[in-house]
């Protein structure tokens, strides 16, 4: 496996007069706590470590006051973090000199902030234009450049309007502009559309996973909004108190919540958006059409099933058969493939739940969930769904959770 | 138990005669450096026409607020030429003008100065308040040892008033700069320079004018106690009322800097104005 494109080693920030002295309790292993406590200083960051590989979405999550908006300031340095390291691309930030970071700060990172923090005296395509303009760049290529970023986020023609003329949702979008005008790899997005409103709030996630797509940028993203972590995020990474409770992908935070905080948080999630067919499809009955109508109705017997999916010798779904249509076949001396129903309903094993529920509902026999090429994987049975709906004791298969390999991060 | 009186006065009576020993020269040349100065920008208004530079004002006010700013210092200012207070109203003006000029370009960089150091703000506000605070007769008294009695201490008294509150304003704009722009200007990489001049300064300028405005006020105030050690103008007017108890003359030398606070007061007010409106 290639590198991570960023490595956070122990990174630790107190906030107080003697910062040393806390990193010396810490390291003893008191708690935030105990050191509040005793010397008046809050631990912001507790040694908090996570690697994030290039073109990953890498949700930072918390309550406010979790410490993740100092955690994300101190990926390029806006808050000095007292212990710890920052590698991106191999380089430590932390031990880089003010010229090293200036450097880092114009070509790696870009930033996106969540009052928009956009430059009220400037235009939209200025604002854009700002990280180039002061690494001196030639005035042709700043403004083709800020015009790429702004159509881009599709705001041709309201270049030379203000920020305070905009709407919000408009505003961002000049952020992220600017935040990707000169191109960096890395996109730190500090609660970037927390102040939105709702639906704008949903539009800006879906064009931000569609931009991704083309993109490919290292996009870290602070969020308080599960919905919202669940909805971006490759892996979240959740915080309590500084600290970095769980780290996972959306799937096995909400599978395996790591302690009880986890799973205090991840409670009220709705569900269906998060889970797929994969999650919750049972291994079917099938068989292959060329066998007779009898081995089929043995083989629901068996199962005490009604109905068995018929395959071809590769295991693309072919149709189905149920015992009633088997049994007359046995009569009338016909074939399998000449009394099956044909046209089953089908999906894709990541297809969400919420988008699958009324397909179940509705269909008379199980939805069948096939890949790419039409071999069936799995069935889905309206047990399953209701009680992957109904959350709590979750019936879930491990096949369709996509496994990412850090394992020395999956709790820290 | 007899504890002596501390020889304040002594003490500052010795440090201000070395200092008027040791660098004469150098106050001389800030006293030459000052009259020059305001000797051209007399003879220069001087020259024009009064009802030509009355017309040339009023049109100013027009540009940078509205006609009724416009008819105000129009007439206004012929009431000032009417009473005869014309070349004393000039005098006035220069000397306001050159302690303002003075306090921009001491003063703003001190403000910076101030906003982008903890240190320096705690030391120099003290000084601020002391600037302010001490009457302002007692600095005219070193002013005249340094500079010999006329314009030039009248001046330099006016600055020290004056100045103080454009250093504040300065500081204060630049600190109350949100948060959040001055992180998104660190985030991009931007030196320390292209942070103040391209976000701080900016964002800060409508304060900044705020205290410019203040300064104009302040040394506009200070005419009269400059008269006292030999400054012309307005102010040597009232101060000779005074002495002679002429309630009706100083009457009308007091209208005459009244008039000429709000038509300055106006149009300072309004670039500050007008640039927010430019660039908000």
């Amino acid at each position: 496996m290639s590198d991570p494109k960023i490595e956070v080693r122990e990174v630790t920030k107190i906030f107080g007069k003697n910062p040393q002295l806390a990193m010396k309790l810490l390291n003893e292993g008191k708690s935030k706590k105990e050191i509040l406590k005793e010397t008046g200083m809050t631990v912001g960051v507790n040694k908090a470590s996570f690697k994030v590989r290039e073109g990953e979405i890498f949700v930072i999550m918390g309550l406010s006051g979790s410490g993740k908006s100092t955690l994300v300031r101190m990926l390029n340095r806006l808050i000095e973090p007292d212990a710890g390291q920052v590698l991106i691309d191999g380089q430590d930030i932390v031990k880089m000199n003010p010229a090293q970071l200036r450097e880092v700060r114009r070509t790696k990172i870009g930033m996106v902030f969540q009052r928009f923090a956009l430059f009220p005296h400037r235009t939209v395509l200025s604002n854009t234009e700002y990280g180039l303009e002061i690494q001196g760049a030639d005035k042709k290529e700043q403004r083709e450049k800020a015009m790429r970023a702004l159509r881009l986020v599709g705001l041709e023609g309201y270049e030379n309007s203000y920020p305070e003329e905009l709407s919000g949702g408009m505003q961002q979008r000049v952020g992220l502009a600017r935040a990707l005008a000169n191109d960096p790899d890395v996109l730190l997005m500090d609660e970037a559309f927390s102040a939105l409103d709702p639906l704008i709030r949903k539009d800006m996630q879906n064009e931000l996973l569609t931009l991704q797509e083309k993109m490919e940028k290292t996009i870290i993203f602070i969020t308080h909004d599960l919905d919202e972590a669940l909805r971006l995020g490759d892996r979240i990474a959740l915080m309590k108190d500084g600290s970095i409770v769980q780290i996972g992908t959306p799937e096995e935070i909400l599978i395996n919540p790591a302690n009880q905080y986890v799973e205090r948080f991840v409670e009220d999630v709705d569900v269906s958006k998060v889970l797929t067919a994969g999650h919750i499809m049972k291994k079917p009955e099938r068989i292959v059409y060329d066998r007779g109508p009898r081995v089929a109705l043995k083989i629901m017997k068996n199962a005490g099933i009604s109905s068995v999916y018929i395959v071809d010798h590769r295991q693309r779904l072919m149709g189905a058969v149920t015992a009633q249509a088997a049994s007359e076949a046995i009569q009338s001396g016909k074939s399998l493939a000449e009394v099956m129903v044909r046209n089953i309903q089908t999906v894709t094993p990541d297809t969400l739940i919420s988008d699958i529920i009324e397909m179940v509902a509705q269909a008379e026999l199980p939805v069948a969930v096939v890949d790419g090429e039409n071999r069936l994987e799995g069935i889905l049975v309206r047990g399953a769904v209701l009680a992957a709906l109904a959350g709590g004791d979750l019936q879930v298969n491990g096949s369709g959770v996509k496994h990412h390999v850090y394992p020395e991060n999956s709790v820290s | 138990m007899y504890i002596p009186k501390i020889p304040l006065a002594d003490w500052i009576d010795s440090g201000v005669d070395f200092l008027v020993v040791k660098f004469g020269l150098f106050f001389d040349f800030i006293s030459f450096c000052l009259s020059w100065f305001v000797d051209l920008f007399v003879l220069a208004l001087g020259a024009v026409h009064p009802l030509l530079l009355i017309a040339a004002i009023a049109l100013i006010a027009y540009a940078l607020s509205s006609w009724k700013a416009a008819l105000f210092t129009a007439a206004g200012l012929l009431l000032i030429y009417n009473l005869g207070y014309w070349t004393g109203m000039i005098d006035t003006l220069a000397l306001v003008l050159t302690s303002v000029v003075i306090s921009i370009i001491v003063g703003v960089p001190v403000g910076i100065w101030m906003s982008q150091s903890d240190g320096a703000q705690r030391v120099i506000t003290p000084v601020l308040d002391f600037m302010q605070t001490m009457p302002a007769f007692v600095y005219l008294i070193p002013a005249i040892l340094f500079f010999g009695i006329g314009l030039v201490p009248g001046i330099i008294s006016s600055v020290i008033f004056a100045m103080p509150p454009t250093i504040r304003l300065t500081n204060l704009g630049i600190r109350q700069v949100p948060e959040d722009l001055v992180e998104a200007a660190d985030a991009f990489g931007s030196t320390e320079m292209q942070k103040l001049f391209k976000v701080q300064l900016p964002l800060a300028m409508p304060t900044i004018m705020a205290g410019i405005n203040q300064s104009i006020m302040l040394s506009l105030s200070m005419v009269v106690t400059a008269s006292l050690v030999g400054a012309p103008g307005i102010g040597a007017d009232v101060y000779r009322a005074v002495t002679q108890v002429k309630v009706g003359l100083g009457f009308e030398a007091g209208l005459a800097i009244v008039i000429l606070a709000i038509i300055l007061d106006r149009l300072s007010q309004n670039i500050g104005l007008k640039r927010k409106k430019r660039s908000a």
